[in-house]
């Protein structure tokens, strides 16, 4: 009775929070699956229970393997983002690492792109990615055309194959800079004893980053692609911007704001699970580990 | 490592630790080189918008996207802005109300989970927190309906609902952090021998300290309701939605007017990254203090 009388107020505090929480998160959620296993297929409601077959029929089922393509799209656009991103977050934080003149106008410009909405900053990548060439290029194939590197001029989101490739262009621009960030306060983090006992043993400069600096940077670049591969499974506005709804740069998010234009709820809410498990696939186990690392701590 | 941002301990923007070293030679010279190169190259995107957006008629053209303006005019800035003010000024109206509350409920949990805990915190944090990740798709389609159940009001007054409940994982994560780095149990424990309860504890001894927090959690929460689109795009249009909404209408018809959509995202734009530019400063060293502790 005591020891309630000391955590009960706590809990009553947070309480409002785990209502809205457990209501609009889990709740939700829950609606959403019940309506994914119904025949919700129009306005009219539904009529009964399916099953899983509305899951599989995105798999076997759909025209043209819409599905499977919105799949393959991601997959393209998350591995391009992710390697895009943390290569020039590392690099542009090992740079200001050595030590910079005005570190810090240098890192605000490098970040400052993340304060830019998707939605505004699509706008200008649209038209940066324009897929003329030659003579009648603009953005950046004219940039590549300008510097003799013709060669290299792409027809960019547009390629049928590997257009999602760059559509990951302006999300690393976007977030590249928050990486950064995050490799910086890694480096600082470092205690510099460990640095000078390593020049102690002489170590040169490439044996101390990659046997001392680098290890110790593993859980940055941990949490780093955890945000950014969630970031990446949700990715919506940008596409909407650069080239909007579009078979050539559907992903799974887009998937279903279009099937929702439709009506097929049910659709809509299978798809969006199957993006939660997604999601979900690479956050618990991570949200589980963390939660035991902070015990052992 | 569950960070994404924990407040410094102290309102001090971040100082590099390390002098700049080796101010000549090869080294030196590869680095200035990369650093302005890539500074370039993140600028780029910027000098497009900002050149185009002063451009009019024939000045507007795929191949002359690198050309400053033959004759600069305000004109498609008057077009963009009279196309996007009712929607600027509502989106104020959304952002800092979402800044505020946000940051107050998150201010809260977070204290209870660090300071204040009771048995199972732990679980509970974690679940609070799985509701940052999800992806927004997999509660929309009942959330239409159960908002307009409980009777809240369509337009801004749904968004600033729905973006504070979205918003308690990520500012209960930032204060519990912030908390737990700089808060000392003792000073709990004293104010339970002084017989203060929980609000007076909080009201008095935890708040007044609390002003890095909230400065991270305010560029947060102002900077991603402001920027939202999707919730937007869901939940209101363009006569009662935010301004993300209103560019993609002036950006996004079949033959868009460039300069004007240019000068409307840089309009968009302005709010964000006048925050980030004042407070960002806080807003990194933030990032950093909290990434450091695992």
């Amino acid at each position: 009775m005591r020891r309630l009388r000391q955590w009960g107020p706590g809990l009553l505090l947070l309480s409002p929070s785990l209502i809205l929480l457990a209501v609009f998160v889990y709740g939700l959620i829950a609606w959403t699956t019940k309506v994914s296993v119904s025949d919700e297929h129009n306005a009219l409601g539904s009529k009964g229970f399916v099953g899983l077959e509305n899951y599989t029929k995105l798999f076997t089922e759909d025209i043209n393997d819409r599905f499977t393509h919105s799949l393959k799209n991601l997959a393209v656009f998350t591995v391009v983002f992710l390697v895009g991103a943390m290569f020039f977050g590392l690099l542009w934080a090992f740079i200001l690492e050595r030590g910079v003149k005005a570190e810090g106008f240098f890192r605000t410009v490098y970040l400052f792109p993340m304060a830019v909405s998707f939605v505004a900053s699509g706008v200008v990548w649209r038209w940066l990615m324009n897929p003329n060439k030659g003579e009648n290029a603009g953005g950046l194939n004219a940039v590549l055309g300008g510097l003799g590197l013709d060669f290299a001029q792409s027809t960019w989101w547009t390629n049928p194959n590997w257009g999602m490739a760059s559509m990951a262009i302006p999300a690393i621009w976007q977030l590249a800079g928050y990486v950064m960030a995050l490799f910086l306060a890694g480096f600082r983090g470092i205690p510099a004893e460990l640095r000078e006992a390593a020049a102690m043993d002489g170590a040169s400069t490439y044996r101390l980053y990659r046997n001392v600096i680098l290890p110790q940077l593993t859980p940055v670049a941990l949490s780093a692609l955890i945000i950014l591969g969630h970031m990446s499974m949700k990715m919506f506005d940008l596409i909407m911007s650069v080239s909007g709804p579009q078979w050539l740069t559907e992903v799974p998010a887009i998937y279903v704001w279009q099937t929702l234009l439709t009506s097929d709820y049910a659709k809509a809410a299978a798809i969006s699970i199957i993006l939660l498990l997604l999601v979900a696939v690479v956050i618990v186990p991570y949200l589980i580990y963390t939660n035991r690392q902070e015990k052992n701590a | 490592m569950t960070t994404l941002a924990t407040p410094p301990e102290t309102l001090e923007p971040l100082a590099p630790r390390n002098k700049p070293r080796a101010r000549t030679g090869p080294g030196a010279i590869v680095k200035y080189a990369l650093a302005l190169l890539f500074l370039i190259i993140v600028l780029m995107p910027m000098y497009v918008l900002i050149v185009t957006s002063f451009k009019s008629g024939a000045d507007i053209g795929v191949t002359s996207q690198w050309n400053l303006p033959d004759k600069w005019t305000f004109a498609s800035w008057e077009k963009a802005w009279t196309a996007l003010q009712p929607s600027f000024i509502r989106t104020f109206e959304l952002a800092i109300p979402v800044a505020v509350i946000s940051s107050l409920i998150g201010a809260a949990n977070g204290f209870v989970l660090s300071r204040w805990r009771f048995p199972g915190a732990d679980v509970v944090f974690t679940l609070i927190l799985f509701g940052m990740f999800i992806p927004y798709q997999a509660v929309m389609i009942p959330l239409r309906e159960v908002i307009t159940t409980i009777g809240i009001p369509p337009g801004i007054t749904t968004l600033v609902f729905v973006h504070c409940v979205y918003g308690i994982p990520i500012c209960t994560l930032i204060f519990r952090n912030y908390y737990a780095t700089t808060v000392p149990e003792e000073l709990i424990e004293a104010a339970r021998v002084d017989g203060a309860g929980l609000l007076r504890t909080f009201g008095r001894i935890i708040l007044p300290i609390s002003i890095p927090g909230f400065v991270v959690t305010v560029i947060w929460q102002f900077t991603s309701a402001w920027n939202d689109y999707l919730f937007a795009i869901f939940l209101s249009n363009t006569q009662n939605g935010p301004i993300t909404i209103a560019l993609n209408a002036l950006a996004g018809a079949q033959s868009p007017d460039y300069a004007a959509s240019m000068a409307g995202a840089l309009i968009t734009s302005i709010p964000t990254l006048l925050v980030y530019v004042l407070l960002g400063r806080w807003f990194i060293g933030g990032l950093m203090a909290g990434s450091v502790k695992s």
